[in-house]
């Protein structure tokens, strides 16, 4: 059988797409993301302890958003990023991207908890209370479920083909959910507040505060690939064992 | 700089509870999913060299 090819830039992208040539490449640069991850994390935090001032309506309450709002980002960036494989693994056919999708799924789940979490924590100096059922705390919540039924789904089916196009049927319909959560603060009237950030408007927040949030971001998202990559090689471990390159290896 | 000194720092304007009890859940649950990771990764190291043991795939 011939391996399908897809040349860009004289490199064929498909060689990449075997599990095989992914693993040691996975490897190589997990070190990468890890070591980027904790130095963005050391900056973010340097910046949003000691440079960023206190706010003058929240007090210092308001440094929570430095992990609330990257959290938040990641949750749903993530969810995008594991139905995109899911989805790519459907019409290719290709294990690893459906193996990809596995291995996000627990840093998403991970991240949609922490916002909600840090929310929670936010909520009840700002707010006064903990939890409302309004429109972005419930999407957000879904989302978690989301995350879970996918997880629960796949572990559920024995057949690890079929288990990953269930998974991935699962995770293409839950992407409806992602415009939901990000839209439901202009949708609906809620407690959360507006997007403090948006790419058509200036930031509403002092320049040190943005920074600080960005630097944590930009780890959040280093942390994730690292993360999903140090799985995903777990997950080629796990579903190639008969192969014969792993028996080498 | 918004402190005048360290115990300053960790009563966080009275928000110390709420400040303090975010940032120690995510430290705990990104350490927690770091060990996670390292045990699957040894689980299924282990899980390959038993099953070359046995001469099974």
């Amino acid at each position: 059988m011939s391996q399908p090819s897809l040349v860009v830039g004289n490199v064929n992208w498909f060689k990449y797409a075997s599990p095989q040539s992914f693993y040691p490449l996975a490897g190589a640069m997990i070190p990468w993301f890890a070591w980027a991850a904790a130095a963005l994390c050391a900056a973010g935090l340097y910046v949003g302890f000691f440079v960023a001032p206190t706010d003058h309506q929240q007090g210092e309450s308001y440094r929570i958003i430095f992990i609330h709002v990257p959290a938040a980002w990641m949750s749903m960036f993530l969810y995008l990023v594991m139905a995109f494989w899911a989805g790519v693994g459907l019409v290719f056919n290709t294990r690893l991207s459906h193996m990809m999708a596995s291995a996000l799924a627990p840093t998403g789940a991970l991240f949609t908890f922490l916002a909600l979490w840090t929310g929670s924590l936010w909520g009840k100096p700002t707010w006064g209370t903990w939890w409302v059922w309004d429109a972005r705390l419930t999407s957000e919540l879904i989302l978690l479920f989301l995350y879970f039924g996918f997880m629960a789904l796949k572990a559920a089916i024995d057949d690890p083909r079929r288990a990953d196009r269930a998974g991935a049927v699962l995770a293409l319909v839950g992407v409806v959910n992602i415009p939901i959560i990000y839209y439901s603060v202009e949708w609906w009237n809620t407690l959360h507040q507006g997007a403090s950030v948006s790419l058509t408007r200036a930031p509403t927040m002092a320049a040190t505060m943005l920074t600080g949030m960005l630097l944590m971001a930009l780890a959040a998202w280093m942390y994730s690939i690292a993360a999903s990559l140090h799985r995903v090689r777990s997950v080629i471990l796990e579903r190639e064992r008969g192969a014969d390159w792993l028996r080498a290896l | 700089m918004s402190w005048a000194s360290w115990s300053d720092f960790f009563a966080m304007g009275g928000y110390a509870v709420y400040v303090w009890g975010s940032y120690a859940v995510t430290a705990g649950l990104i350490l927690a999913e770091v060990i996670m990771l390292g045990i699957r990764k040894r689980a299924a190291k282990a899980r390959l060299a038993a099953g070359r043991g046995a001469g099974m795939p």
